[in-house]
């Protein structure tokens, strides 16, 4: 069980996205959570026992470490990309309870299992918004917690058993100050990316509302001599109401 | 997740890259992660714990290596090589829509593509012209930046490209200057001395990839102008105009007859 699960099964996913869908996997497996494996990890390593105090109290470094960071910010992190990449399994779901619903009746029911439309719509968007609410969130956890963006060299410590201020050392602090910004850079970049993305899905839907509306006046208005351009036009409203590409990137 | 997944996207591209490109690849992988991974790694991982101070002061230690030692070697090289290798992406994205516009024209004319012609294009190499050259080119450039950015990085970070085996410390809470010692200096710098070989051969490949498209595409424009039989490019444009036109006009016809029918 690790990371490799998380691809193989948000690869599943790629077929049925967006292009901009498809960018924002790219941007998660690369800037995320490859450097979160490869690099951030490692750093946070040792962070328990590179952190001393400057004191022999028994306890004393155990109790300030735990004040001063209740949850690592790896921790925090591997969280963050699981939240944020389950919401893509939502589509996966929905379009497996189509081919389902194709099955139970024996018939084809859609003409594109996987096309953008309907209420697969609405579960795209929803997951898009749900991830987008989970990014935030993590983001403003963490400036929470932390008391903003830097990691400290020294902080001061009183609790119990400490006796009186104790100074502790913080092992390889601008080291993960670096990292953290470019988590939180990576995770902003996704951020633009999801309300992008939301943006195209409504744009291309209002569009496909409008080409449909117009398509219904000119049935019932019973002229028979529409000019070919019009015609044109509905026909390819109508076609561009799907959304799907159909080619995916390699290997994504 | 590892390095194997960026073979994985990067294996795609390769297909589409020049011979310079596919041995640019190579170096990456055997040259640059493999020895990151094997080698490198285990050389640096106990950086922080072999990291020694001549003093018994609580948190100099840290404060010293946080110092002299700002980001390790080890995180810089794994950016470098994942900032460098995701210009390829841009390529890998180029190559998709290509290859989905195909697609589209290929059923348009033929109807739906059964599997097997799909695998074949997808399998398809691309030539490098047109929107692809200048795709490929500025993925090019994008590399060489990276690479130049990482190893100057490298350079002001560490004043040099060799490890010292004593630091003299005076950060607070260290009392005056005390003597620090660095694990393995030897070994790190032989480390950083390939690493830093390695990077700037890579380097060299980019910009000989860049002179060998950059004179292909020369001489494609030298080949085209002085040859009589080919059409003049305005008449050619206009003839693609037509010809445009036409199937424009025949699928109008298709569209009309279909609109009726639903009606």
């Amino acid at each position: 069980m690790s990371w490799n699960l998380l691809r193989d099964v948000l690869s599943g996913v790629n077929q049925y996205s967006t292009i901009v869908g498809r960018i924002w996997l790219s941007v998660m497996f690369i800037f995320r959570v490859l450097i979160y494996v490869v690099a951030a990890e490692r750093v946070w390593n040792d962070e328990q026992k590179e952190f001393t105090c400057n004191s022999r109290q028994t306890g004393c470094e155990n109790v300030c470490f735990d004040y001063f960071f209740p949850v690592s910010h790896a921790r925090l992190w591997a969280l963050q990309l699981i939240l944020v990449s389950t919401p893509s399994l939502l589509v996966v779901l929905h379009v497996g309870y189509r081919e389902h619903r194709e099955k139970k009746y024996k018939k084809k029911l859609y003409e594109d299992k996987g096309s953008i439309d309907g209420g697969l719509w609405w579960t795209y968007f929803f997951s898009l918004l749900f991830k987008t609410g989970v990014e935030i969130s993590f983001l403003f956890i963490i400036v929470w917690m932390y008391n903003g963006l830097t990691i400290p060299r020294l902080v001061k410590c009183e609790v119990k058993p400490c006796p009186n201020v104790v100074d502790c050392f913080v092992g390889r602090p601008t080291e993960k100050t670096i990292f953290l910004y470019f988590m939180i850079a990576s995770s902003i970049l996704c951020i633009m990316l999801n309300i992008c993305e939301m943006s195209y899905l409504i744009i291309k839907h209002c569009r496909a509302q409008c080409a449909e509306r117009s398509v219904r006046k000119a049935r019932s208005s019973k002229c028979g001599c529409d000019s070919l351009q019009r015609d044109q036009a509905r026909l390819k409203a109508l076609q561009n109401g799907t959304l799907r590409s159909t080619m995916s990137v390699q290997t994504m | 997740m590892n390095w194997g997944t960026l073979h994985l996207i990067l294996g795609g591209v390769n297909r589409h890259s020049t011979s310079i490109g596919k041995i640019w690849l190579s170096v990456i992988f055997v040259f640059r992660i493999m020895i990151l991974v094997v080698a490198a790694e285990s050389v640096w991982g106990d950086e922080q714990s072999d990291f020694v101070c001549n003093t018994l002061q609580p948190g100099c230690k840290n404060v010293c290596y946080d110092q002299f030692f700002p980001m390790s070697h080890i995180r810089l090289w794994c950016l470098q090589v994942i900032f460098i290798s995701t210009p390829a992406l841009l390529v890998s994205l180029h190559v998709a829509y290509k290859q989905h516009e195909e697609k589209k024209c290929l059923e348009k004319r033929q109807g739906l593509l059964k599997q097997e012609e799909v695998e074949a294009l997808r399998k398809q190499k691309m030539r490098i012209v047109g929107a692809f050259w200048w795709t490929y080119v500025i993925s090019i450039v994008f590399r060489i930046f990276f690479e130049t950015v990482f190893t100057y990085m490298l350079y002001f970070l560490y004043g040099g490209f060799q490890m010292a085996r004593l630091v003299k410390c005076s950060a607070s809470p260290c009392p005056n200057i005390v003597d620090c010692f660095i694990s393995r200096p030897t070994e790190k710098t032989v480390f950083i001395i390939f690493m830093t070989v390695v990077s700037g051969v890579c380097g060299l490949l980019n910009v000989a990839e860049l002179f060998y498209l950059l004179a292909k595409a020369c001489v494609r424009q030298t080949r085209r102008r002085p040859h009589p039989s080919h059409l003049p490019r305005s008449s050619e444009k206009e003839q693609n105009e037509m010809n445009e036109l036409l199937s424009v006009d025949a699928t109008h016809q298709k569209m009309v007859l279909e609109l009726n029918k639903t009606s």
